[in-house]
């Protein structure tokens, strides 16, 4: 069993949990991800890694109420503890592999929407305690779905806010203040590296695109075991079919299908949402008998 | 009667077990054991002894039935095998043991398969486990996998005296008995579990969650945790496709992803959280065990199901037994037919499946006649899954992380000889990791040879420097 040490709830259903994970705590590296599974009869959940600490021996994930799973595991609470907690799983960032000169003098510009926000932070931090602070554009739909804005900002250099009601920083999307670094910098990006809804990554890749600036975009698709062993994760990269689980997650965006990834990402929405139904009447019904 | 007929074994009736995943061989009564083992003419000369990948002393266990010594007979099994409850229900014996029966040339064979489980069954339900805790060698070995080669190494290391410690990757113990077999062929509550726990009462500690080359490397095992031999049976988890058009569309599934829904995560029942979809049409591509399986699992959840294979039905490489139950079951096959293409709807999902027509050649290198196409033979079968059962290769995650450690060009670990030793001092393999994807008794097997291997290294490793001191 695995103890949530914390419990924080970050935004309109989106929650933080640091979780007691000695294995995890120990190899974890910034990109990879961890699988959840909330009880003995849940599934197996992928969430990537969201910030590590050593000496608790604990690994931070933050998630958003989507589906059954998610509802499930948001009403755990401080002190109780996740059935299975494995990993880390995938590839670790390729900054990791970089040089300290590479780190300390090239200018990275990460992206972050809605929940990217969590898989962004621990590459953000490690670049900027490894190398040259990045600059960062952050949006959400709405200033409250805005997550670990204090926390980010400490460790960028810049940082642009998009809301899509203009509710907190320049309303629109990410693509906003990307497209108008891109033209008012020329050249001064080497790296972009973006996280979030794969909509938002595929508009960010075909922007970047005729720029030339490297993209790497993070995937997180339907899984099941995480060690290569299902294919339910595969993915169309520059024609050839790679497994996100341990191939990735992170992938040259300039190069993943994104309309295959949506598709597939939508395979078992109809039992997701149906099972959502079936929760909130659950949900009802324990409410009703506590009071 | 006749001693040419074997006794038969009930099962559940075929319009009753399509709609459910209990087990659908029902096993002897003893009774029935004591009448069919009766027909074993005891031979002199036993040539199913040596059709058997671990050498059981088949009549000597018969005999013992034979004379209702059930508790004897189980010890005769458990001086080869640790497993006979599992092996009774998945070896493929018509190509082992019974394949070689003499009785078999003039009519049916001993079921030998059917004694086998049920002794191993009859033990399970009668007596207390005799394993206990040995007092400990003060070496440490780790092994890799929970599966079939992994317990078995583990079990044998741990009653030599060894603290044994097995990492599996997934939350359940029992490798492919837990996420590739179904329930209807191998119950997992009552005979994998008893199993696992008996392993566990030797003091063998099993970690799970815990996956090796991703957290601890077989290099920080040994360096760091202290173990003086690594094992691996990691088996052979890594599933084919065909690559061809259409493969990535939604519906088309890898069988391990089917099964590991169904069995390990228990997708079929109500209470757990894991969807599985199949559609009301399903095929299922390949002929062996696994392919088997997944039409058989696919049909319990209420699908039509096709199985094509591009071999003729006297080439399956399933069990007998597997391909009568799914015909029996209604499974259509369609056979000498190979896949050229998947065909989508406007949404991506899987429409129709595009076929060619084969037949047979000239043997290949495995003594198989090889299949070729028959020009201009193309048809469509219309279906909403497509399963792919075409086998399995080895995960590389180790061998990627291990330097030192040596693959073949398949993806399988090298080993010296047959008793695991591999090309990384300290470190042996066994099982599907070694030999593709293969039988449970064969890697037992090997594995129990890995197990001397590895007390055979530990004792000349540490005599040497015992010397030297």
């Amino acid at each position: 069993m695995f103890n949530i040490l914390e419990k924080k709830k970050l935004g309109p259903d989106v929650f933080l949990m640091k979780v007691l994970a000695p294995r995890v705590a120990k190899h974890g590296k910034p990109g990879q991800f961890v699988i959840v599974i909330p009880d003995k009869k849940g599934e197996r959940v992928p969430l990537t890694i969201c910030d590590i600490n050593q000496e608790e021996k604990s690994v931070t994930i933050i998630f958003q109420v989507v589906g059954l799973s998610s509802r499930k595991m948001s009403r755990f609470e401080e002190g109780e503890a996740f059935a299975d907690f494995v990993g880390p799983l995938g590839q670790p960032s390729e900054l990791i592999h970089e040089s300290a000169e590479w780190l300390s003098s090239k200018n990275v510009l990460f992206i972050a929407g809605g929940l990217g926000a969590a898989p962004v932070f621990p590459q953000v931090k490690w670049l900027s305690q490894h190398g040259k602070k990045p600059d960062l554009i952050l949006g959400a739909k709405t200033k409250e779905q805005l997550i670990l804005l204090q926390e980010l900002t400490g460790f960028s250099h810049e940082v642009f806010i998009t809301t899509n009601d203009g509710s907190a920083g320049i309303q629109g999307f990410v693509t906003g203040p990307l497209k108008q670094l891109l033209e008012e910098r020329p050249g001064y990006y080497d790296r972009c590296i973006a996280v979030g809804p794969l909509i938002m990554m595929k508009s960010v890749a075909d922007m970047t695109r005729p720029y030339g600036l490297k993209t790497i975009v993070s995937l997180n698709p339907l899984m099941i075991d995480g060690t290569g062993m299902c294919g339910a994760c595969r993915v169309t990269v520059g024609n050839r079919t790679r497994f996100t689980c341990v191939d990735g997650p992170e992938f040259d965006g300039h190069l993943v299908h994104f309309e295959e990834a949506m598709r597939r990402q939508g395979m078992y929405h109809q039992e997701e949402t149906e099972q959502d139904h079936l929760c909130n009447i659950d949900l009802a019904i324990n409410k009703s008998h506590t009071k | 009667m006749a001693i040419n007929k074997r006794i038969p074994v009930q099962e559940q009736k075929p319009e009753i077990r399509r709609t459910n995943f209990n087990e659908v061989c029902l096993g002897y009564t003893p009774e029935e054991a004591v009448a069919e083992a009766s027909r074993c003419l005891n031979c002199r000369k036993p040539l199913c002894i040596e059709q058997c990948p671990v050498q059981i002393h088949i009549p000597e266990f018969i005999q013992h039935v034979k004379n209702k010594e059930f508790a004897l007979a189980a010890e005769t099994i458990a001086q080869s095998s640790l497993l006979p409850a599992i092996c009774g229900r998945v070896c493929p014996q018509e190509t082992q043991c019974e394949g070689q029966c003499v009785l078999g040339k003039k009519g049916d064979a001993v079921a030998i398969g059917k004694l086998e489980r049920f002794v191993g069954d009859w033990s399970r339900e009668n007596t207390t486990s005799t394993e206990k805790k040995t007092g400990c060698n003060g070496h440490k070995v780790a092994v890799i996998g929970s599966g079939p080669a992994g317990l078995t190494c583990a079990a044998d290391l741990a009653r030599m005296g060894y603290s044994v410690t097995v990492y599996e990757a997934l939350h359940k113990a029992g490798g492919v008995l837990v996420y590739g077999i179904p329930e209807f062929r191998l119950p997992k509550d009552t005979v994998v579990a008893h199993e696992i726990e008996n392993i566990r009462k030797m003091g063998v500690n099993i970690i799970t969650d815990a996956v090796i080359g991703k957290a601890e490397s077989v290099e920080e095992l040994m360096k760091s945790e202290g173990f003086d031999a690594v094992f691996i049976g990691s088996g052979a988890g890594l599933p084919k496709f065909m690559n061809i058009p259409g493969e990535n569309l939604n519906g088309v599934l890898s069988a391990n992803e089917f099964l590991t829904r169904i069995n390990l995560m228990k997708a079929y029942t109500d209470d757990h959280d894991t969807p599985v979809k199949t559609g009301k049409k399903v095929v299922v591509v390949g002929g062996g065990n696994v392919a088997m399986d997944s039409a058989r699992g696919a049909l319990r959840l209420g699908a039509d199901v096709t199985i094509v294979y591009r071999r003729s039905e006297a080439e399956l490489p399933a069990r007998r037994e597997e391909v009568e139950h799914a015909k029996e079951e209604g499974i259509r096959f369609q056979l000498l037919t190979n896949p050229v293409e998947i065909i989508g709807d406007e949404k991506g999902w899987v429409k129709a499946l595009k076929c060619i027509k084969m037949e047979l050649g000239e043997p290949d290198a495995s003594g198989r006649r090889s299949p070729v196409e028959i020009p201009g033979s193309e048809f469509l079968i219309e279906e909403n899954t497509v399963i792919m059962a075409l086998g399995t290769s080895p995960n590389p995650l180790i061998p990627n992380t291990t330097p030192g450690l040596e693959i073949n060009k398949h993806g399988c670990i090298s080993t010296n000889g047959d008793d695991g030793a591999t090309s990384h001092e300290g470190v042996f393999a066994a099982g599907d990791a070694v030999t593709g994807a293969a039988t449970v008794i064969l890697a037992m097997g090997a594995a129990r040879k890995s197990a001397l291997a590895i007390d055979r290294y530990i004792r000349t490793k540490f005599n040497t420097q015992n010397h030297e001191k």
